[in-house]
Formats: C-alpha cells, structure tokens, sequence
C-alpha cells in the first residue's frame, strides 16, 4: 500500500493513566539469578513497572486519562464524534469495550465507537483510523483510547516477558486545524508470523478448557499456561530489525526528508536493547529517542503514547518533524510522520479511581 | 567475509570469555557466559557487519562459529 497522507488533522491533546503499584525489575530474584537480573536489566533498560490491581482493566486506566484530558483542554464530552479503543485485553470478548467508555465518559448516542484489536503497532493504527475520521466533515473530534494490562496475560515465571511487560491507558484528541500540516502513515502486516507472539488459548480457536490453565514449563525454564503470552523473541529481533528500520527510512523518504531532519524518533518501546539497535543501524542521533521504559517497562500499543506524555511534558522542545514507530504481534508494524508542536500534553497521572 | 575476522567481531560481544578462546570449532552455548541476550547481540551484530538478518530458527540450530559463519555466508 502507498504511505497515507492527511493534511490539516492532527493530535490536539494527548494523556496518560498508570497504576500507583510499582513492580521492581531487581525483585526478580525469586526466579532469576542477581546475575541474570543484573544483565536483564542493563539490556532491556527496564527498572520498574507499573502493574495494575486484578479488578482494575485497561478500559479504568484509559478511562480516567480521558477525563483529565477533556477537563484539561475544556472539551465537552458531547462534541466528541468518535471513540476508538485500541487494546488487546479488553473487558469482555462482547460487547466492545469502545461502547462502554462511551457511556461511562458521558459521550452522546451520536458517537460511532468501536475497538482495533492491535498490540505493540496499536497506536500507529488507531492514529491512522481516527484521522481517517476525522477527515470527514461531520466529524469535529474524535478520542482514541489505546490502554493495555500485559501483566493480566504474562506468567510471573517467564524469564523474558515478565520483566519486560507493564501496564497503562492513555487518552488521545484527534482534531482538524490548519496548524497540524501534513502527516504521512505507513502501515504494514505480516501474518505468516502470527505464532511469534501469541495467547493461544480463550478464544475461539482454541477455547479455553481446563488444559488452558495447566502450567506447562518450556525448554529455557519459563513456566506459562495456555492463557498466557509468549514471545519467541530472537523471532521479534529478526522482524524488527529487518522491518523496523527500513520503514521509518522509507516514510522520511516519501515525505522528501533527511533522517537528520526528523526532531524526534519516538519508538514502541520494546526492549532498549532492540531500539537502541535500530537507531544506530539508521544512524540516528540518540539524543532524539525518547524513553520511558526504564520507569513503565514496554505497555504494548499504550508506550508510545506514554512516552510522550511521561518524556515529552517537560522536555524536547523541538518536535515540529516528529517519527512514531510501532511494531509487534500479528506480525503487525507501522510509522507515522507528524507535528506534535500543536498538541497539550497532560501530565502523567497515576490511577485513583 | 573472512572467518579471523567473523571470530574477532564474534568475540567481541563476550565481557567475561577471553578472545583467545574462540576459534571456528568453538561450541558457543556451552560457554558459562552464554545468553539468549547474546543471542539477540550476535544477530545484532551479523546484520550490522553483514547486513544479513538471520532468522530465529537459524540462530537457534547453529551451535559452532563455523555453522554460524556457514549461515551468514549463505546470505553473502
């Protein structure tokens, strides 16, 4: 598919919600070694994780980012047009949970509202779907609510996911407004690699049954039921660095930039590992990568939009030339080039219902 | 792609096991600093050197720096 160019839509405000309850990557030590904890840490550059209580779900967490970010930016629930929830453990298997925030956030009947069932590119694609609404005349705003509660499907005695994995709901405002410019997406998929990340049980599949649930333990000692995710991560490596890169070069490519002119390069953040990787495969100046992984681990589709809440509020003024970049399950991946000069961050918000 | 010079890029990856101790024959995976984060920084390290993204599957079935060095070879 060609890159998808929008001209005049943009990210008014953006927010972010995260759980109070810190988990700490160095109290690992009940299933790995110091040692391994110590190497784990350094490369994956993840201290502490915020971690969600068991009756708390993705939907809370983006829900009170959305109210803060509609008081903050004196946004009446009822001109909202559009509500995208991006999330892949949401409430039910039915109804959407698009329907219930709709309600609970006060937004009126009017609102068309639906989920992306998406992970680690989520964002990216809800981005593209809300501008693609929001291009239409009778659409004034649409809100994009992209959360994800990982440590809800990870085992806590899985060496490579559990310290990875956190959680986190974030509230984006798409608008029209001259002062947006042009943004230009590419979006990709890979299907032939849907088995690199997965929860192979509870849906209809494979439906759970009571094998779902049984513990089994795999070659490298990690135990995880059939209910839980798994990630072949040496598989993720070989797609990310194979994709990853290529794409952002391709979209700065097409939008007739330099990499050296982008302002900022604002990655899924996967592992620090891996992203530092691509950046210096592109050659890309690493003071314009932002992080936030070393305080909120990776939170799937919800890290790109915290990390600009959480690394851009206060800092990175130059961020006219902006590059998101989201790859993961599906195999799903994807880049957008954007202007987030014009959009009000909200300062992080930990939940407190 | 010469093997001293596969060897030399291969070693430099370890913190803890000294360069002499590689040679072609060497049985990576049962060096006590093995890893499946060094995994990740020898598949790092072939596409940077080599530009060739070699697949899980083959990082996995490869256990000498000479099936290493056959795999990435393939590519060249």
């Amino acid at each position: 598919m060609a890159f998808l160019r929008y001209n005049n839509i943009g990210i008014r405000a953006i927010a972010a919600c995260v759980p109070p309850r810190i988990e700490y990557n160095r109290e690992l030590g009940y299933m790995m070694s110091e040692e391994e904890m110590d190497k784990a840490i350094h490369n994956i550059g993840i201290e502490e994780r915020r971690i969600a209580d068991s009756d708390v779900c993705a939907s809370d967490l983006c829900e009170q980012a959305a109210r803060q970010l509609l008081a903050d930016n004196n946004i009446d629930p009822l001109s909202i047009d559009a509500l995208i929830f991006v999330s892949q453990t949401s409430d039910y298997h039915q109804p959407a949970t698009a329907a219930i925030l709709q309600h609970k956030l006060g937004l009126g009947k009017d609102t068309l509202a639906f989920d992306i069932n998406l992970a680690c590119s989520g964002y990216v694609y809800g981005l593209s779907a809300a501008y693609a609404y929001a291009q239409n005349e009778a659409v004034k705003r649409v809100l994009l609510l992209v959360g994800e509660t990982m440590s809800k499907i990870v085992s806590r005695f899985d060496k490579v996911n559990t310290p990875l994995f956190a959680d986190a709901g974030t509230a984006t405002l798409i608008e029209k407004g001259e002062q947006f410019g042009s943004s230009l997406f590419s979006l990709h998929t890979d299907g032939g690699g849907a088995q690199v990340m997965m929860v192979p049980d509870g849906g209809f599949r494979n439906p759970a049954g009571p094998q779902s649930f049984v513990e089994e333990t795999d070659a490298n000692g990690d135990r995880r039921t059939r209910m839980q995710f798994r990630m072949d991560g040496m598989a993720v490596f070989n797609f990310g660095m194979s994709e990853e890169p290529r794409d952002v070069k391709n979209l700065v490519a097409a939008a007739g930039l330099e990499l050296s002119q982008v302002d900022l390069l604002i990655y899924h953040q996967a592992n620090k590992f891996m992203t530092d990787f691509f950046t210096k495969w592109l050659k890309f100046d690493k003071t314009k990568t932002p992080y936030s992984i070393r305080r909120y681990g990776n939170t799937s589709s919800a890290s790109i939009p915290l990390t600009i809440v959480s690394e851009l509020y206060e800092a990175y003024p130059e961020r006219h030339r902006v590059v998101l970049s989201g790859f993961g399950a599906g195999l799903s991946w994807g880049s957008v080039l954007l202007d987030l000069t014009p959009c009000r961050i909200s300062p992080i918000q930990d939940y407190n219902p | 792609m010469e093997m001293n010079e596969f060897i030399g890029n291969f070693a430099e990856l370890f913190d803890d096991t000294a360069p002499e101790v590689f040679t072609p024959d060497t049985r990576f995976r049962d060096l006590e600093e093995w890893s499946s984060f060094l995994a990740l920084a020898v598949m790092a390290m072939i596409k940077s050197e080599y530009d060739v993204a070699i697949t899980a599957d083959e990082m996995r079935s490869a256990n000498t720096v000479q099936e290493l060095f056959d795999t990435v070879q393939k590519y060249l």
